[in-house]
């Protein structure tokens, strides 16, 4: 499936970001190949959804490049430089990355197909009939095209969810990052939208997951990553990074979530008592 | 009145269980239990106390009015329909649309620009608010209508207007109440940009959408929830304003009522007859204002949330981003809420 013989999809060099004072991302360097399924993993606060969210641009670096088909996001390549590329040329970089949030971001103003059809219409300007048979199509594939006219308010969590990966997989885009795609769920929604990207990367789509959910890390994607503190502490196969860590922290964190009783999301702070307290 | 509208009766509950006149809580199985017997409201009688002396008040004030006053209400009803008042009346109601189309399109610039990240166009749309905000619209038409006085000819680098030509009462007007009304809109509109969750605008950046786009397909549509209702406010208040300009002489209703009443001395007459036409003008803008708010709130709010508990809705998840965000630790969010907290930008008295 993982298409090595190509450059890689995205390939990040060096990343550096600071948010005054706090460094949230020292030197993170890490290359997706097409067709690729990478998870990244690491406790709250370890620069995990930052670094996914400088993929795109929607936070800017502040050292390091990213590759993205192998052009620098954000920039344009001329004799040794990197000129900064003004906002409407980063918007048409940005159509070949798709994004899925935590917190959905529907559009809540308009239907399910509405915000399918929202990129392929304003934004690869396809025709109206055309984009709605492509969205339709995508709702079908997340298993919601009876859902195509309901607005998000009128659907559950799992089903905007869904609706969201329908959104960014009709505009074709070259990789999908999901930033914690579950983490905003309810536990018995959280294996439909799991089913779904499943799915999609049995189709071959390049993803870049943040997640919580170790099942999925090791059952779907070919990579896993786990940062801690702004670093990637280790990466590698998913049996060998979650099954036979090798770094301290890993083990910790891995052995925290496995104990939980709340299950995998249960693990940032005090959120699995159930009243116990003495 | 409002504050202490009699409660609904309080469902009894467990703790009703222990009776008030045993002065100790009684064995459960002794004596009926609270549920089984009848309730008795309490009496409100100092409400009732209340409105009877308003009332009788108000009574006395209107017969005194209505016996000695010398309002001929003949009059009233004859003019009500005269020519000169409807032409006044239109005159009210294009200054009224004219100044309120003007002043959204000035607010929406302003508001663009305060939120830019060029200081100089925050600066200049803060220095715009901040004048024209804080100097009473009556000596903005009064300045407006008077600048031919201090200013004989405007240059417009390709043209050159004669002042004492070009500045007629109603341009005067115009410019006046447009002017004012932008700056109150940009404090609307900005208001309602700032309520729209961050969230939205990067779904549509990641999208790939540009800014414009952005602000034209998904910020724009999703403010106007929260500035619709300051609006119909504003488009009241501007209703009324446009009676300033009859000291300009702007030909509005309120310059032809008085001009009429000074002529055969039925100034009281002529006011009444503008203000009932000022009253049906409000009353259609309310009204109109309730029925767009209707339709704003359909798509978001959601006709029929019955399906929103698994994701919360839109305030669920609004409420969401304020809360811890693992799992097991967020509530369900009220499926049942009916709007969102948004700012709420309201002009000042005046």
């Amino acid at each position: 499936m993982i298409r090595a013989s190509e450059p890689p999809v995205i390939d990040a060099r060096h990343v550096r970001k600071s948010f005054g004072d706090l460094e949230v991302l020292k030197d993170i360097s890490l290359a997706v190949r097409g067709g690729e399924v990478v998870s990244i993993l690491g406790p709250s606060g370890s620069g995990k959804s930052t670094f996914l969210r400088c993929l795109n641009h929607l936070e800017i670096p502040d050292a390091g490049t990213i590759l993205v088909n192998g052009s620098p996001m954000g920039y344009r390549q001329h004799v040794g430089r990197l000129y900064e590329l003004p906002p409407r040329e980063v918007a048409r970089q940005r159509r070949s990355i798709g994004m899925v949030f935590q917190r959905f971001n529907l559009f809540p103003h308009r239907t399910a197909l509405e915000n399918v059809m929202e990129g392929p219409v304003q934004v690869l300007g396809r025709a109206r009939r055309e984009a709605r048979e492509k969205a339709m199509a995508e709702l079908d594939r997340v298993g919601l095209a009876d859902k195509a006219d309901a607005f998000p308010s009128q659907l559950s969590g799992g089903q905007q969810q869904r609706v969201a990966i329908a959104r960014a997989l009709a505009m074709n885009p070259s990789a999908i990052l999901f930033d914690e795609p579950t983490s905003a769920l309810d536990p018995e929604l959280v294996d439909s939208v799991l089913a779904v990207m499943r799915q999609v990367a049995d189709a071959g789509m390049t993803m870049v997951v943040v997640t919580h959910e170790i099942a999925f890390a090791r059952d779907v994607c070919d990579r896993v990553v786990f940062m801690d503190q702004g670093i990637i502490v280790e990466e590698g196969a998913p049996e060998q990074v979650i099954e036979h860590p090798s770094h301290e922290r890993t083990q910790r964190f891995l052995a925290r979530i496995h104990t939980a009783p709340g299950g995998p999301a249960a693990t940032d702070g005090p959120a699995a008592t159930d009243g116990a307290q003495p | 009145m409002s504050d202490h509208s009699p409660r609904p009766g309080r469902p009894p509950t467990a703790a009703d269980g222990q009776h008030p006149a045993a002065g100790a809580p009684l064995p459960a199985d002794s004596g009926p239990h609270a549920d089984a017997l009848p309730i008795v409201p309490l009496r409100h009688y100092g409400q009732w106390v209340a409105a009877a002396v308003v009332i009788l008040l108000l009574a006395r004030f209107v017969w005194q009015v209505a016996t000695e006053s010398q309002v001929r209400w003949d009059v009233v009803g004859s003019r009500l329909f005269a020519g000169a008042i409807l032409q006044g009346l239109w005159i009210t109601v294009v200054l009224t649309v004219v100044s309120m189309v003007l002043g959204i399109i000035g607010g929406v610039l302003l508001a663009v620009m305060r939120i830019s990240r060029n200081p100089v166009l925050v600066a200049i749309a803060s220095a715009f608010v901040w004048l024209f905000r804080g100097t009473p619209i009556l000596v903005q038409i009064l300045i407006w209508f008077n600048l031919a006085l201090f200013l004989p000819t405007i240059d417009l680098v390709f043209v050159r207007i004669d002042t004492t030509q070009a500045i007629t009462p109603m341009l005067a007007a115009v410019l006046g109440l447009a002017l004012n009304e932008s700056a109150y809109m940009s404090e609307i509109v900005r208001g309602g940009i700032i309520s729209v969750d961050a969230g939205q605008r990067e779904a549509a950046e990641a999208l790939g959408m540009t800014e414009g786009r952005i602000l034209r397909r998904v910020v724009l549509p999703q403010a106007l929830r929260s500035i619709v209702p300051p609006m119909g406010n504003e488009l009241v208040t501007l209703l009324k304003e446009t009676s300033l300009v009859s000291v300009i002489g702007a030909g509005d209703l309120l310059t032809k009522a008085q001009a009429i009443g000074s002529v055969d001395f039925t100034r009281m007459e002529m006011f009444l007859v503008a203000s009932i036409w000022y009253l049906v003008l409000t009353t259609f803008t309310t009204l109109m204002q309730a029925i767009l708010e209707r339709r704003l709130g359909r798509s978001v709010s959601g006709v029929s949330p019955g399906e929103s508990a698994g994701g919360g809705g839109w305030l669920g998840r609004l409420l969401r981003g304020w809360l811890p965000t693992t799992r097991t630790s967020t509530p369900e969010a009220p499926a049942t809420a009916t709007s969102a907290a948004s700012p709420t930008i309201t002009r000042e008295q005046r």
